[in-house]
């Protein structure tokens, strides 16, 4: 029943975790390490609701230990830092995101790009140094070594910060890294979900004139209305995306199903780049003769480094961006798992764990 | 003949003998045309040498389905300028020139005021494209060429004109890649895919740049050759899983020279995190692309066709400087239906090249 250690460490805690891969959420009493002298930590006040959540409890990718306890846009309040720790102090905003450990010594590692070392620890599911199973922010409590927490800015709210931690940095750091953060640039957006609909406000506070790209014409009002996309086009419409042709600088592809890269393709400029956040299980078709007439790419991002991260939250912060969220209680966490498959929500449920997650529930 | 009103031979004032396919059967025989008059801009050269690139095989035999005929191949020229228009700058009577495989462009668009003609959607090919005057144009396997000087290039005294012919289309092909995709740098890994024309040319120039290069291929044979003679640092079996594992995360970059349909996974796989993976082939249908290798890595699937003109001069001055030549057999003009047949079977170590010069005559 308990995994491994569940109810061996010091610190009691209460999380919500799937027992099997019918995925369904219900409480579960475990514990987490005491506060190391590199640790933070800190009592959850919110926790986002990432598709990947769903994934992991339901077994999707075929390594889930169970019980399994998802989430990993965490965020909170500090209340006990261990004796080596510079960077917090109790009382202070702090969150937590997808990883919490590396090797801290590859090249990776050392170009604070922790998300591509080989020996990343994720936040649920993957096994700590200390050989127990990590346990996901669907919980009361967190203990992080503080290289991997983010310090949360004051003046943005803790509910609309949470799903930065994933979906923001998932889509900032591409477009930084691929260069499309320069003002005047023309992104497109595939797809208006989590990741989405950040990629559309980070992509504005960048300066870019912004395009949506979806399958969904219902969605244009609020693209243009509430999100401050410039322009909507409907990929099912071949006149719309044919005016389209050689207009952008840069895709942020968020799609996860299988989708067509041909039209996305002609949609680049020349020297274009298209960007994949989104990830298929199914290879999808590339044509090479479109990349070769116009010098365009293809290429792929996974969340970012931990520097990166707390760049990210603080760029936010400074310019106004944050999730689009609905807070929920845990008790609807289920249901909500249902309506996020539907693409019910606009646009991300963020769990409010600090007033409906108890230790005596 | 091909429906046009005017016969090709009095087309335009300059009379010129090139070597014409009249149909998709490809095959190559004498035939008498003519160039239009040097223009204030223009350039005129006797052709001395013409490379045999693969596409001129695709073009003579219709396989992208938009030939013309009667149809002239030869886009890796070289020569030595025989008349100028007054307006020309850059060269003189007596000049050694040479074109590669674009003769013209819209000149006012981002991609031609950046100096990436190649990219610019009003391109004019150097065969079988329709001309600003509404003729067609004829490549290189002919006696002489009349280029706008826009789109000619120096060649530099220090390499022979032979070895300079392929540098045009195969050594442009692979050297503005390795150039835009930052795998120029001293100290970096680059991997080869595919060792023939494009791919013999990636190897010297990568090597030139100072990278350690890996050749990957699916013929062991080449091996000894890859190595010893062009001067390549490993090669690796593409169908031997334990040679490609073993190599796992260790490439910069790759260039695909490769224009058969071929997986694309386990060449990712050896990319280090931040890879690129250059396809510079032409595969006639999609390939399949795991996105996931991507993500996780942060690596990326890009393409590039040949190069503009500023960067054409500076590879072939590049070239010139660095020795870096293709490997060439040079074969007379009547030699040219079996050298085709030849290429196919990859028969050629690694290009061939049309001696013009002494064996295309215009009283042939």
């Amino acid at each position: 029943m308990a995994g491994a250690g569940a109810e061996e460490l010091p610190q009691k805690a209460i999380g919500w975790a799937a027992q099997d891969k019918s995925g369904i959420l219900a409480p579960f009493k475990f514990s987490r390490r005491e506060t190391g002298e590199q640790d933070v930590t800190f009592k959850v006040l919110y926790c986002g609701i990432c598709h990947s959540d769903l994934h992991y409890i339901k077994n999707e990718w075929g390594h889930s230990v169970y019980p399994a306890i998802p989430g990993h846009e965490v965020v909170g309040v500090v209340t006990e830092v261990g004796s080596k720790v510079q960077n917090f102090k109790v009382g202070d905003k702090v969150g937590v995101g997808c990883m919490v450990g590396s090797c801290r010594s590859c090249e990776s590692c050392s170009n604070h790009l922790e998300n591509y070392c080989p020996k990343m620890i994720l936040t649920y599911g993957s096994r700590y140094y200390d050989g127990t199973i990590t346990y996901g922010g669907y919980s009361d409590i967190y203990v992080v070594d503080e290289h991997f927490a983010v310090k949360i800015p004051e003046n943005i709210p803790l509910d609309a910060a949470a799903p930065l931690l994933c979906a923001g940095i998932t889509v900032y750091s591409p477009l930084r890294y691929y260069g499309l953060d320069k003002p005047g640039l023309t992104v497109g957006v595939v797809g208006l979900g989590g990741l989405g609909h950040v990629a559309v406000k980070f992509a504005k506070a960048f300066g870019a004139k912004v395009i949506v790209i979806s399958t969904s014409p219902s969605k244009k009002e609020e693209a243009i209305g509430r999100l401050g996309a410039d322009s909507f086009l409907v990929s099912r419409n071949p006149e719309q995306m044919q005016a389209a042709i050689g207009t952008m600088d840069g895709i942020i592809d968020t799609v996860s199903a299988f989708h067509p890269l041909l039209p996305l393709i002609g949609l680049l400029k020349s020297n274009g780049k298209l960007i994949m956040v989104g990830a298929p299980d199914k290879p999808l078709e590339l044509p090479t003769f479109p990349l070769l007439m116009g010098r365009k790419l293809i290429g792929g991002s996974c969340i970012g480094g931990m520097k990166e991260t707390q760049e990210m939250i603080d760029f936010a912060a400074k310019n106004g961006v944050k999730a689009d969220i609905e807070v929920i209680p845990i008790d609807y966490v289920n249901t909500a798992m249902e309506r996020m498959l539907k693409s019910d929500v606009r646009y991300r449920f963020v769990i409010d764990i600090g007033n409906t997650l108890k230790p005596d529930a | 003949m091909a429906g046009s009103v005017v016969a090709a031979e009095h087309e335009h004032p300059q009379k010129a003998i090139g070597w014409a396919a009249h149909d998709q059967s490809g095959i190559l025989a004498p035939f008498k045309f003519s160039r239009r008059a040097t223009g204030e801009k223009d350039v005129t050269f006797r052709i001395l040498y013409s490379g045999i690139c693969h596409s001129d095989y695709h073009f003579i035999k219709n396989e992208w389905g938009n030939s013309v005929y009667p149809a002239i191949p030869g886009h890796e020229i070289a020569g030595v300028v025989t008349e100028v228009g007054s307006k020309v700058t850059n060269f003189k009577v007596g000049d050694r020139v040479g074109v590669g495989c674009m003769v013209g462009s819209c000149r006012t668009c981002d991609n031609c005021v950046g100096n990436l003609e190649c990219y610019c959607p009003k391109m004019i090919l150097t065969y079988g494209s329709t001309y600003h005057d509404g003729t067609l144009t004829y490549g290189g396997y002919s006696n002489i060429y009349v280029v706008d000087e826009h789109f000619a290039v120096k060649i530099p005294d220090t390499i022979a004109l032979e070895a300079a012919a392929p540098l045009f289309c195969a050594g442009i092909t692979v050297y503005s890649p390795l150039r835009y995709y930052g795998l120029d740098k001293p100290g970096l890994h680059v991997g080869v895919v595919g060792l023939g024309g494009l791919g013999h040319l990636a190897v010297k120039f990568a090597k030139a740049f100072g990278a350690k290069v890996t050749v990957i291929s699916t013929s062991p044979s080449k091996k000894e050759e890859a190595i010893a003679h062009l001067g390549a640092d490993f090669f690796l079996v593409s169908r031997e899983p334990e040679q490609l594992q073993a190599a796992t995360g260790t490439l910069d970059g790759i260039i695909d020279t490769v224009s058969a349909v071929h997986p694309l996974q386990p060449l990712l796989g050896l990319l280090k995190t931040n890879g690129k993976l250059i396809t510079v082939g032409v595969p006639d249908k999609p390939l399949e692309l795991y996105t996931f290798p991507l993500i996780l890595g942060r690596k990326l699937v890009g393409g590039s066709a040949i190069g503009g003109m500023k960067e054409t001069q500076e590879m072939i001055d590049f070239a010139a400087k660095k020795g870096v030549a293709p490997d060439i057999e040079v074969i007379p003009i009547d030699y040219v239906n079996t050298a085709m047949q030849r290429m196919l079977r990859s028969d050629v170590k690694y290009r061939f090249v049309i001696d013009i010069g002494n064996t295309l005559k215009a009283d042939a």
